[in-house]
């Protein structure tokens, strides 16, 4: 049985300017125990899957299931074994850390449940805030506890959507050996991120979404041997040529350079000195997950049949 | 299992209002008192209600009664619409919690609102005209079933409003409206035909007619017939608002 099933998930909204189709028949499944990554551009249908997920979004068609359960007809067994941290900094003013998390347990009915609070505190480098309110935390802070909060209840399936969004490299740090920790004890992990290279280092499997649809599904490591291309990086003041501009990652000063096979890097280099680019610091590697990444995203047609 | 997570809403939603007692409680109540010295001071000697009744002690039961009303109202929309537009309304509909325990939870906690504020009117102003209480069922029986309706009302309008303009225009202009035209400050026999006829459509007036018959043994309208209306109003916005919660209207997109 799959940790999680997506089986032709459809979803339109009625957008101002019509309607938008922001799931056009997802179909994918997540095995138990796989740190599984979901990426894609913004508007790609991320987050509104994670919400077919966790039932904040009725899907228009199609079928989602978690740990055997489906989200609509089983809802109360599907949420049980779902854990979501929310991509939106949401916090309750009313309350401490603590009493959060003791009224989070509680709606999934666990009442004694201070034990794994305490750990999930201490795990998450919150212990000496259990008794503060949560209007006066910092945001990386409030970030934990939303962690924390979709944790309570030991659920065998997390999804983090986009849980490192504006948060610094300690909590990076933190959260990524935590959220491996429970990954090794045989949770299910579901991410969504925009930071390719967490996604490499993290996720075995890896789908990708463009415009509501799947462009791209398989493992990591597939997924970075499927292209043979090189990645020239290096520093510049100048402009590139219009036939290298085009198809070149301009980051400041930093440029990087597609080159589809190492012959092809002395054309490339050719170009650049024809050109009169002055290059420093000229580094040639292999393409990582942000390249295959873009390579998928632009090279997908995302037209539909008429 | 299922119970504890009612129950859990339920006593999230009472500390709710309770850590903010001071605005939640003391504010409606104070207010109340301002109401009683007002009018029960000016129209004392002018206004004969029920015979052998000042208007003070006539008074207390309608200001006792608007002030459950108002604030089981007040409890659950202003609970619902905040969780709504700050966004920590996810924590609840991530979890396995059926659209009965949110009713429960948010119609019970809203109802220990109003009452507890009922209480608090009650308590000051008893020292303004010493109380009766002829037939007291009266009294239980309708101040929860007015606090029950006004927590489901209020449940609706919290599922309804998207802005907190919109929650308070259903506050000034049917709320209100019908709870000052309910008898709070007279009794309806004192109104022309028209507006008698009017308030008689209007569940609120049934629910202070009744509230009051416990402390005086005399009503406008009988308290059965009252007991049938405010019974069937809580009936049909109980299931409203049961029906708006299965749907997910404006929470489940």
């Amino acid at each position: 049985m799959p940790a999680v099933e997506f089986d032709q998930v459809a979803k339109t909204y009625a957008g101002a300017r019509g309607t938008v189709r922001a799931l056009d028949g997802v179909s994918f499944s997540i095995d138990e125990g796989e740190f599984f990554g979901l990426l894609g551009p913004n508007g790609a249908g991320k987050t509104t899957l994670i919400s077919v997920l966790g039932g904040l979004t009725r899907a228009g068609s199609g079928r989602v299931t978690v740990m055997g359960h489906d989200v609509v007809t089983g809802y109360a067994a599907a949420r049980k074994s779902l854990g979501v941290v929310p991509q939106e900094l949401v916090f309750d003013p009313f309350f401490s850390v603590r009493e959060c998390l003791r009224i989070q347990s509680g709606y999934f009915g666990l009442r004694r449940n201070d034990a794994w609070i305490d750990e999930l505190l201490a795990s998450l480098g919150l212990a000496d805030k259990a008794d503060v309110n949560m209007r006066a935390l910092s945001g990386g802070m409030k970030r934990r506890v939303l962690v924390a909060q979709a944790l309570v209840h030991k659920p065998p399936v997390i999804v983090l959507d986009e849980p490192t969004a504006g948060v610094d490299v300690e909590l990076r740090q933190t959260l990524w050996q935590f959220v491996a920790r429970l990954n090794k004890q045989g949770h299910t992990v579901l991410l969504t991120t925009h930071y390719l290279e967490e996604a490499e280092a993290l996720c075995g499997r890896i789908a990708m979404l463009k415009q509501g649809r799947v462009v791209a599904l398989d493992r990591t490591a597939n997924l970075l041997a499927g292209t043979s291309h090189q990645m020239l990086r290096f520093k510049t003041d100048d402009a590139l040529p219009p036939s290298l501009a085009a198809s070149a990652r301009v980051t400041g000063r930093i440029a990087q350079v597609r080159a589809a096979d190492v012959a092809q890097v002395e054309a490339v280099l050719a170009r650049l000195r024809e050109a009169g680019v002055r290059v420093e610091d000229l580094e040639i590697g292999r393409a990582d997950l942000e390249d295959v990444f873009l390579e998928i995203m632009q090279g997908v047609p995302a037209e539909r049949p008429a | 299992m299922k119970l504890e997570g009612a129950r859990t809403l339920f006593l999230k939603e009472v500390l709710r209002f309770w850590k903010v007692s001071f605005q939640t409680v003391g504010a409606p109540v104070l207010t109340a008192v301002l109401y009683l010295l007002i009018f029960g001071h000016v129209l004392e000697d002018h206004v004969q209600v029920f015979d052998g009744v000042g208007y003070t002690s006539f008074l207390i039961p309608g200001l006792v009664m608007m002030s459950v009303l108002q604030n089981s109202f007040a409890n659950s929309s202003s609970s619902l619409i905040q969780s709504k537009i700050t966004g920590n309304l996810v924590f609840l509909l991530l979890t396995p919690l059926s659209h009965w325990a949110w009713f429960t939870a948010y119609v019970g906690a809203s109802m220990v609102r109003g009452l507890t504020v009922g209480s608090g009117v009650f308590l000051v102003t008893v020292w303004f005209a010493p109380p009766q209480f002829a037939q007291p069922w009266w009294i239980l029986v309708f101040a929860a079933l007015g606090a029950g309706m006004l927590g489901a009302l209020g449940l609706i309008a919290g599922l309804w409003a998207d802005k907190f303009d919109q929650m308070a225009a259903f506050q000034n202009f049917i709320i209100m409206p019908m709870t000052f035209l309910s008898g709070v400050f007279y009794s309806v026999h004192s109104l022309p035909p028209f507006w008698q006829a009017l308030s008689h459509l209007n569940p609120f007036f049934y629910m202070i007619d009744g509230f009051r018959r416990g402390f005086f043994g005399a009503s406008d309208v009988s308290p059965w017939l009252s007991l049938g209306v405010v019974g069937t109003s809580f009936v049909l916005v109980s299931a409203v608002a049961l029906r708006l919660l299965a749907a997910g209207y404006k929470i489940r997109s």
